[in-house]
């Protein structure tokens, strides 16, 4: 069943784009991630311009983290203080980040930074956690037993001035490196069409130590707020976002979500992190291997203007 | 006198009947491609006929044809990719400047059996032979068609089914009477296509005619693709409260809780 884009201005079968939006947001659900790094990759492969999939895909994840974070909100299973800090610097990185897309657009070396930003962060982020779930499921073969929080293990980071006291974490915390990591995901989303949290879920709990039970949620709330934001910025100032594309992606995606919840709930938790682990740094090695290799076609062409009818 | 004579009777045949004996007539099969959800690339078909008059030798049948088919124009970036610290990046860039973003060229045997060279060039007869103006630092020109960003720039095209060139696609049906199909490739862009027919005999142009047909995006493409390059910031809100909506819904439908 083909169906025409009217932004991205092909024709794609609508089954496909309604699969492969099913098949990530299994993967979402599962490991309670937006699935963006994924999405977009696939989006670029099924032959759609970068640029309008990272666009596209923005409103696709500002959909299932909406989803996601409704209900997370239901549990009180989100930090508002803790969310609106984080806001703070993800609105101004998402800003950012727009800036330095249109930027790279403009110089012909966007889909060189969104390659060479896939390699580095999936593969250092996806290396790791790869390798801190097989530690803790040789810990647990061992029969050693399996702490998160190391207590009492202050880093630098709780010595930082402007303290504020997070109610529902149960945490007190500087504001500063919050603002910090929210500018930085905000800034990433931005440029690369993720959400971000695969990367600041772990920072949040392994650098900040913020409890578990708020992080998955208080994050869903910055990857909802940064990627309502990129869509809006992006469909501003570039053109790209293609609704009809979108669309799609949503209702296949928080389709396969709820699935993919259901199949996580029942696989432990250090597999979990390992596949996402494998399956992250899986990724990044395939757009590694991309840059490496010597590419079919050594042209390539873009449109810089004056067809508009 | 009888000098003078001779110039006024060929002023008042000039004035009558036009240097060229043939005339084209032709017609294409849809002048409003329309491109809907379900489009998928679309095949026009051009008919025409060579009229004869008295004028015409009448030993004339050795006609050839020449059909270009010129879609919008647009500006448009070719890079090359080349390898630095080992991996492939963009380094080098030709801009082409209001070149056609469609262009397809039928003929009924091969352009060089048609006319010869400095015909070919002055009527731009073939893709070689059409203008592709490059920017090239601050200087504007076509180059010589062996140039890489040209032939490159070509091929990607020609890959796309967007640029083409057939010397075998228009097919006399009698003597006079002549048809060719124009295939329309999926990612065609939307505009104003002119085609050009040429008429050749013994390698020099004896009569010529343009048509045109359009390529809209209608209904809900259309509305979708002016709202989001008119106005992008209500499109976006609108995309960004449907990925709400859609959220919503669904947080409503999976309710476990």
């Amino acid at each position: 069943m083909q169906l025409y884009l009217p932004i991205a201005d092909i024709p794609v079968n609508v089954l496909l784009i309604l699969a492969m939006g099913a098949a990530v947001g299994f993967v979402s659900g599962m490991f309670g991630i937006g699935g963006g790094f994924l999405m977009t990759p696939l989006l670029i492969f099924v032959g759609i311009a970068p640029a309008v999939s990272v666009a596209s895909v923005a409103s696709h994840i500002a959909a299932s983290s909406f989803s996601g974070a409704l209900s997370y909100w239901r549990r009180r299973a989100i930090d508002p203080a803790l969310a609106t800090v984080l806001l703070t610097g993800g609105v101004v990185g998402t800003a950012l980040g727009v800036w330095v897309f249109t930027l790279l657009r403009n110089l012909g070396q966007l889909d060189l930074t969104i390659s060479l930003s896939y390699v580095i962060l999936l593969t250092a982020v996806g290396g790791l956690m790869f390798w801190e779930g097989l530690r803790a499921l040789l810990r647990m073969r061992r029969g050693d037993p399996v702490s998160l929080r190391r207590s009492g293990s202050h880093s630098w980071v709780h010595g930082l001035p402007l303290k504020m006291r997070f109610k529902r974490s149960k945490i007190y915390l500087s504001v500063i490196p919050v603002i910090a990591v929210g500018l930085l995901i905000g800034f990433i989303g931005a440029v690369m069409g993720i959400g971000g949290s695969f990367i600041l879920i772990p920072i949040l709990i392994y650098w900040l130590r913020i409890p578990t039970s708020t992080v998955i949620g208080t994050s869903m709330v910055l990857t909802l707020v940064t990627m309502v934001i990129a869509t809006l910025l992006h469909a501003v100032t570039n053109h790209l976002v293609d609704a009809v594309l979108a669309l799609i992606l949503m209702v296949g995606g928080v389709t396969g979500a709820q699935f993919g919840a259901r199949a996580g709930q029942k696989i432990r938790g250090e597999h979990l992190r390992l596949l996402l682990g494998l399956l992250i740094l899986a990724v990044g090695v395939r757009f590694a291997v991309e840059l490496v290799i010597r590419p079919e076609d050594l042209f390539t062409i873009r449109e810089t203007g004056g067809a508009a009818p | 006198m009888t000098r003078a004579l001779l110039i006024i009777v060929a002023l008042g045949l000039g004035a009558v009947a036009p240097a060229r004996a043939e005339q084209l007539i032709v017609s294409v099969s849809n002048h409003r491609v329309t491109v809907t959800p379900n489009y998928a690339g679309e095949e026009l078909v051009l008919f025409g006929a060579v009229e004869k008059d008295d004028k015409t030798p009448p030993a004339r049948n050795n006609y050839n044809l020449v059909v270009t088919v010129n879609g919008p124009r647009a500006d448009l970036m070719t890079r090359r990719k080349e390898r630095r610290f080992g991996i492939w990046i963009n380094t080098d860039s030709r801009q082409f400047l209001q070149v056609p973003s469609y262009l397809s060229v039928f003929s009924n045997r091969p352009i060089d059996a048609i006319a010869p060279a400095d015909v070919q060039r002055r009527q731009q007869l073939g893709i070689n032979n059409v203008l592709l103006t490059q920017r090239v630092g601050t200087d504007y020109a076509d180059v010589v068609a062996t140039d890489p960003f040209r032939s490159a720039f070509v091929r990607l095209r020609k890959e796309h089914g967007l640029y083409r060139e057939e010397t075998s696609a228009v097919t006399f049906l009698t003597p006079t009477l002549f048809r060719t199909s124009i295939p329309l490739p999926a990612e065609v862009p939307i505009g104003t296509y002119d085609v050009e027919i040429k008429l050749f005999a013994d390698g020099a142009l004896i009569s010529k005619a343009e048509t045109a047909f359009d390529i809209v995006k209608v209904g809900f493409e259309q509305f979708v693709a002016n709202a989001a390059r008119n106005h992008g910031f209500i499109y976006g809100l609108l995309t960004a409260a449907m990925a709400l909506m859609s959220g919503w819904a669904a947080s409503i439908v999976f309710r476990r809780d």
